[in-house]
């Protein structure tokens, strides 16, 4: 006989009883002129080029939400394995979460059958995912990585299309990135030439596009290991303030004070020097 | 499939199948920019961004949004560029008329009010603009005068209005309205002061707001003239 209280396993894919209710509040909301929350995306530039001893990719650090910058210095390179790395534009909490699934799936794939990942096996894990799911989750994804087959480079858009190409572009500045990429990219370049080409393509993003800005991160994947540069650059425009915007102790009122002794006795006490050198 | 990633306006769509959608032709588009100004004693400051924008993207870097209209007042328009520019031509013929009937220039406090019947003439097409007048009155004391689309207006001391109004309005009403503070001294502003405050806090804006940035373009106008002052803010 079944308990009452084992937990019933959610049918899957997703729950739409909100949605009634979503449409209902809007009514209300947009009659008292205030606007529902809107999801955080990341407005983005990222871009991936292979060279000759393995993959750059790159993207840029600001994340909007609507017109308002909400995250100056968001990552947006994850990890997926040692030698797979993923770029991820769209809605932010989509593309965290699918990449972090992702990890951790194939974490247990290589525990159980002792082998390091390939690339091609990521990309079908997360199409399959994607698919399901209808473009409701909106992720675009760069994966790139190195594996005992060579050096790979594959998009994966929201909707479960997949490419696999040795330069790309995705996000709202991808345009911009792309023309200087089609310019200059050269199969099997040198590793510091492609990580100068991403690091111009992402700047022109960041330039000519207003969803992205701020800084640049870096992540050269190579047989040897991982390099996460972050930043690789710094945006040069930092904020030069005339004034100070101190204020003092005191500024804001108290109106009420209540304070409340807490009793407690010394049990164990421990001292760890910090290290000031 | 990529042309489908951008919606009407250059914004990207949202990734979900809608059924059939009917697009309608919109007259009107939102190009960007801040506006502010402050009144002193004896001078008044405007102030805008000099970003052009659409969508994501960007169509001018140099586009200042004030403009001078007499010896003593600056206007400040935000919101769509084309009814900006036609409302700035359209106010201009009005000055040059007033100057040929009246044999003199309109005064800050006139321009305000004639603004406002423009304004509210276009009552059920309005003139998508964020108007802010700044100048002298006739005493050469520094007035402002802030505007909504429609026409309804006001004399303020201080007044953001545009994409960043929201962020910059309570930062001025701290800084120069002394409002949510106790025990600081009321100090008058003085022209050095309020052009500090109003770089800083378009500094600010620029960091914040994707919107605004490229450059900020300064006028004061005092009973000397209007000079006028261009300082660079992020260009991403």
């Amino acid at each position: 006989m079944a308990l009452s209280n084992v937990v019933e396993t959610p049918a899957s894919g997703f729950n739409f009883e909100n949605v009634s209710r979503n449409v209902a509040l809007e009514g209300l909301l947009e009659g008292g002129h205030t606007k529902a929350p809107k999801p955080m995306k990341t407005g983005t530039t990222i871009a991936g080029v292979v060279c000759k001893d393995g993959v750059v990719l790159g993207a840029d650090t600001r994340a909007t939400s609507g017109e308002v910058v909400a995250d100056k210095m968001c990552a947006k390179i994850h990890y997926i394995s040692p030698n797979m790395y993923c770029c991820g534009a769209g809605t932010a909490a989509d593309t965290e979460k699918t990449t972090d699934l992702l990890s951790s799936n194939l974490t247990i794939f290589s525990m159980n059958s002792g082998r390091n990942p390939r690339v091609v096996m990521a990309v079908n894990i997360l199409q399959d995912m994607l698919f399901r799911y209808r473009g409701q989750i909106g992720a675009s994804l760069i994966l790139g990585g190195v594996d005992c087959t060579g050096n790979h480079l594959y998009t994966v858009g929201p909707y479960g299309s997949i490419d696999n190409v040795p330069y790309l572009a995705m996000g709202s500045g991808d345009l911009a990135a792309l023309g200087i990429l089609e310019d200059r990219f050269k199969p099997n370049m040198e590793l510091e030439e492609a990580k100068e080409l991403v690091r111009d393509a992402i700047h022109s993003g960041i330039m000519s596009d207003l969803g992205s800005g701020n800084n640049i991160d870096i992540c050269v994947i190579t047989k040897q290991g991982v390099d996460y540069i972050r930043p690789y650059q710094e945006s040069e425009y930092k904020d030069k303030r005339q004034r100070r915007y101190k204020y003092r102790p005191g500024t804001t009122s108290i109106l009420t004070e209540k304070i409340v002794p807490l009793e407690l006795e010394v049990v164990q006490e421990t001292v760890q020097r910090m290290d000031t050198a | 499939m990529f042309a489908q990633v951008y919606g009407d306006n250059g914004k990207m769509k949202e990734y979900h199948y809608s059924g059939p959608v009917e697009h309608r032709f919109s007259p009107y588009s939102f190009n960007g920019g801040t506006v502010l100004a402050v009144a002193g004693e004896d001078f008044a400051i405007v102030a805008s961004d000099t970003r052009l924008s659409e969508g994501y993207s960007i169509h001018s870097r140099d586009s200042p949004k004030c403009y001078k209209l007499t010896n003593t007042t600056v206007i400040g328009c935000s919101g769509f560029h084309g009814d900006c520019l036609t409302l700035t031509k359209i106010i201009d013929a009005r000055l040059k008329m007033y100057k040929h009937s009246n044999n003199k220039s309109m005064t800050s406090g006139a321009i305000a009010a004639m603004l406002s019947t423009i304004l509210y003439g276009r009552r059920f097409f309005p003139y998508y603009v964020y108007n802010i007048i700044g100048g002298l009155d006739e005493e050469g004391k520094g007035a402002v005068y802030s505007f909504d689309p429609v026409g309804s207006y006001q004399r303020d001391t201080y007044k953001a209005g545009g994409s960043a109004s929201a962020m910059l309005q309570p930062l001025l009403d701290n800084q120069i309205g002394f409002k949510n503070m106790e025990g600081v001294q009321h100090l008058p502003l003085n022209q050095e002061k309020a052009v500090q405050l109003v770089k800083d806090v378009f500094i600010s804006a620029a960091e914040r707001d994707v919107y605004t940035g490229d450059a900020l373009r300064i006028c004061i106008v005092t009973k000397e003239g209007i000079k006028e002052e261009t300082v660079p803010l992020r260009k991403d």
